[in-house]
């Protein structure tokens, strides 16, 4: 083993472009985070498959694109159409799995009162169902019969499957000595844009009241005229919704996918959710940005091999510190 | 109870089925040793080596065993249990073959305290944070493990360690196997298994070591369940703060939860080791993890018969069904589904449960009245 060189010259000298790229990592990271956080909040449930929601999101927008005729000279104008358009699908279809998910994985147990830890186990599950059978998807339409018209789509279902276009980036201003590209630009503002639209629907419509009613206490929210039922599906729609978005941007940075590419994102997310306290939105924000940052510094400073060892050990110092996460856990508090 | 004065006791209800189930038990015993020689028609795995399949059976129901005095006795989920698994295979491997040239017997007291050990340095600090966050926390450390051993040369890097060291071997007697053919049992005299032989290529003895230490673990857990220590663990998991008002040290008795998780993940790692030859990190990625615990909560946490139960079904029935090795992990997810839909106590539920269930339901009719007994009655 190289003992642990750390390389301060190469964190410094790029210092700026790590933390733009970070935060746009981070952004990500915070938007699916918004979906386990809120599920948390609400049932105290690790929604264990959300990470297959953010990974329908992906194929969704990868479909799209090919479906609008998406070609390798695609650009400008057309492929931000493109990929306005790919976004609205992916959170219609990120929502969708996530209703359904609730509807098969999550409401049969909860009516019979199951135990928590079942309920895990039945998000596994559903879990492995998800990834699986978009890994097979080959098989599933030759089943079908539908494999000529569609073998674009679900050909190489096990393989990493790209955009046809490389995304052009363009530089548009200096930070430090870095130039911060387009593609960092609406990543980020997209993103802060999404969670600020959460932040004041949770805050200040009549439904997002209902969320923190539930949040705070299920009984006295029933008493008081809240349909939980309903609650439920709305948290699950609106975390499916973010992670539909999230997905659009990750394709937008990284440009491909892979059926199992929801598993590690959605460790990350999660554990950006509970490094800025579990059940708090804007808190999801601060631990995916912290946690997207923190990596990017963490892998320049000792090799990027060691990238999610720095994500858990920083999730296990701010634990120690912060029992409950950065800014606490307050999905339920009522804050005028 | 006895009561003083009268000659004929009946014979308690406990005490009346024993020998029986002595004999029982003494047959199944004898049964799961011989079952790899027995070639059963339906049981055995068309498509792998059963006496392998037994083997890795039986660590993983000793994995079980371990994550039960963590999941199901201590209530505390650990997503990480495959860290501790991986140190338990590292150090046997370690120590053995990459950087000494321990014997194989030796290394496991080494590799079960450096993991026992690992297992309070992870304990001390999280078992602090609530419950719920223990998960993302052990998730973390069983990833860091693996990271590190993949990361570093000295523990061999992503090719991992070949060689590991096996136990000594005493050729005392040979074992013929049976054969079935068409419904007659011939004894087959050219597949004899060489007892206390561990070579390459016959994994009954491995499967033997496993079973044995199987045994050793579950007397333990027997033990300690009905100790002081396991009713300790039992109050923490009901109510923490309740327990700690009664006087348990609770902190305590969960890291010591943690450690002796830790103590069996670890055994149950180097013994594992023995069999493989050779160790690679991608072989304890998260997804082992997930499915230690899932063997746990579909067998029924907090039962030991369950929980073996579930370990066993989770490694053989995949084997069982190797031809439809693309769609194993669907199904799994599908079974997992369901059992979990329709079981959502385990497959075999703790005894416990029941005895709860029984005072919930007086609790309940003490609360509604008699009204609410009419009308169910």
């Amino acid at each position: 083993m190289h003992a642990l060189a750390l390389n301060f010259d190469f964190l410094f000298s790029n210092f700026s472009q790590l933390t733009v790229t970070g935060l746009a990592l981070g952004a990500v990271y915070a938007m699916v985070a918004l979906g386990y956080t809120m599920v948390y909040g609400v049932l105290q449930l690790i929604n264990f498959a959300h990470s297959e929601v953010f990974m329908y999101g992906t194929f969704a927008t990868l479909w799209t694109v090919y479906f609008m005729g998406g070609t390798a000279h695609t650009s400008g104008f057309a492929l931000a159409r493109m990929f306005a358009v790919a976004m609205v699908v992916a959170m219609v279809v990120s929502a969708l799995v996530a209703l359904l998910l609730e509807r098969v994985a999550y409401r049969p147990l909860l009516r019979r009162n199951s135990p928590q830890l079942m309920a895990l186990i039945s998000a596994i599950g559903a879990s492995f169902v998800l990834s699986e059978s978009m890994g097979l998807r080959d098989n599933i339409t030759r089943w079908i019969g539908l494999n000529d018209n569609f073998s674009r789509y679900v050909s190489g279902a096990r393989d990493t499957r790209g955009l046809p276009m490389d995304i052009q980036t363009h530089k548009l201003f200096p930070i430090g000595n870095y130039q911060v590209t387009n593609i960092d630009l609406i990543v980020i503002c997209c993103a802060l844009l999404m969670m600020l639209l959460l932040d004041q629907f949770v805050r200040r419509s009549r439904l997002g009241r209902g969320i923190r009613a539930v949040a705070q206490d299920p009984e006295s929210a029933a008493l008081m005229g809240v349909n939980s039922t309903r609650v439920v599906q709305l948290t699950f729609l609106l975390g499916g919704l973010m992670a539909g978005a999230a997905a659009t941007l990750y394709m937008l940075r990284i440009g491909a996918t892979r059926f199992d590419a929801g598993f590690i994102l959605g460790v990350k997310a999660f554990t950006a959710a509970v490094m800025g306290g579990i059940g708090n939105l804007r808190g999801a924000l601060v631990g995916g940005l912290v946690l997207g940052v923190a990596e990017n510094w963490g892998s320049a400073l000792v090799g990027t091999q060691w990238k999610d060892v720095v994500a858990f050990v920083l999730l296990v110092v701010i634990l120690l510190f912060r029992p409950t996460g950065i800014l606490g856990e307050s999905l339920g508090k009522a804050r005028v | 109870m006895r009561r003083p004065g009268l000659p004929a006791i009946p014979m308690p209800d406990a005490m009346r089925g024993k020998p029986a189930k002595i004999v029982g038990l003494a047959v199944l015993v004898v049964f799961l040793y011989a079952l790899p020689l027995l070639d059963l028609p339906i049981l055995t795995t068309p498509d792998s080596d059963f006496a392998g399949v037994l083997y890795t059976m039986a660590t993983y129901v000793l994995v079980a065993l371990g994550l039960n005095i963590v999941i199901g006795y201590a209530g505390l989920l650990d997503l990480g249990y495959v860290g501790f698994y991986a140190i338990g295979a590292y150090v046997t491997a370690v120590l053995g073959v990459q950087h000494g040239h321990w014997p194989y017997l030796l290394t496991i007291p080494a590799a079960v305290a450096v993991t026992m050990l690992s297992g309070v340095i992870l304990g001390a600090p999280t078992l602090r944070v609530r419950g719920d966050y223990l998960a993302i926390v052990t998730l973390g450390f069983g990833e860091i493990i693996r990271l590190s051993a993949k990361n570093s040369d000295w523990l061999g890097g992503a090719r991992g360690i070949q060689n590991v060291p096996k136990p000594p071997s005493i050729h005392l007697f040979d074992v013929p196997h049976l054969k079935w053919e068409n419904g007659t049992v011939l004894v087959d005299v050219t597949n004899k298994t060489q007892a206390f032989v561990f070579g390459f290529v016959d994994y009954v003895p491995y499967y033997w070591m496993a079973l044995t230490v199987v045994f050793i673990v579950l007397i333990a857990d027997v033990l300690i369940k009905s100790s002081r220590v396991g009713r300790a663990w039992e109050a923490t998991r009901e109510d923490e703060d309740v327990a700690e008002v009664m006087g348990v040290p609770t902190f305590r008795y969960k890291l010591l939860a943690f450690a002796m998780g830790a103590f069996v993940g670890g055994l149950s790692g180097a013994i594992s080791a023995a069999g493989a030859n050779f160790i690679y990190p991608d072989s304890y990625q998260i997804t082992v993890s997930v499915i230690f615990v899932a063997a746990v909560v579909i067998g029924g946490q907090g039962n030991r018969w369950g929980v073996m139960l579930g370990a066993a079904l989770v490694v053989y029935l995949p084997e069982r069904f190797r031809g439809l090795e693309e769609y194993r992990i669907l199904m799994f997810g599908i079974a997992l589904m369901l059992l979990a839909t329709f079981r959502p106590q385990g497959l075999l539920p703790p005894r416990v449960t029941r005895r709860a269930k029984a005072l919930e339901r007086d609790l309940e009719e003490l609360e509604t009245g008699d009204e609410a007994q009419e009308v169910r009655s």
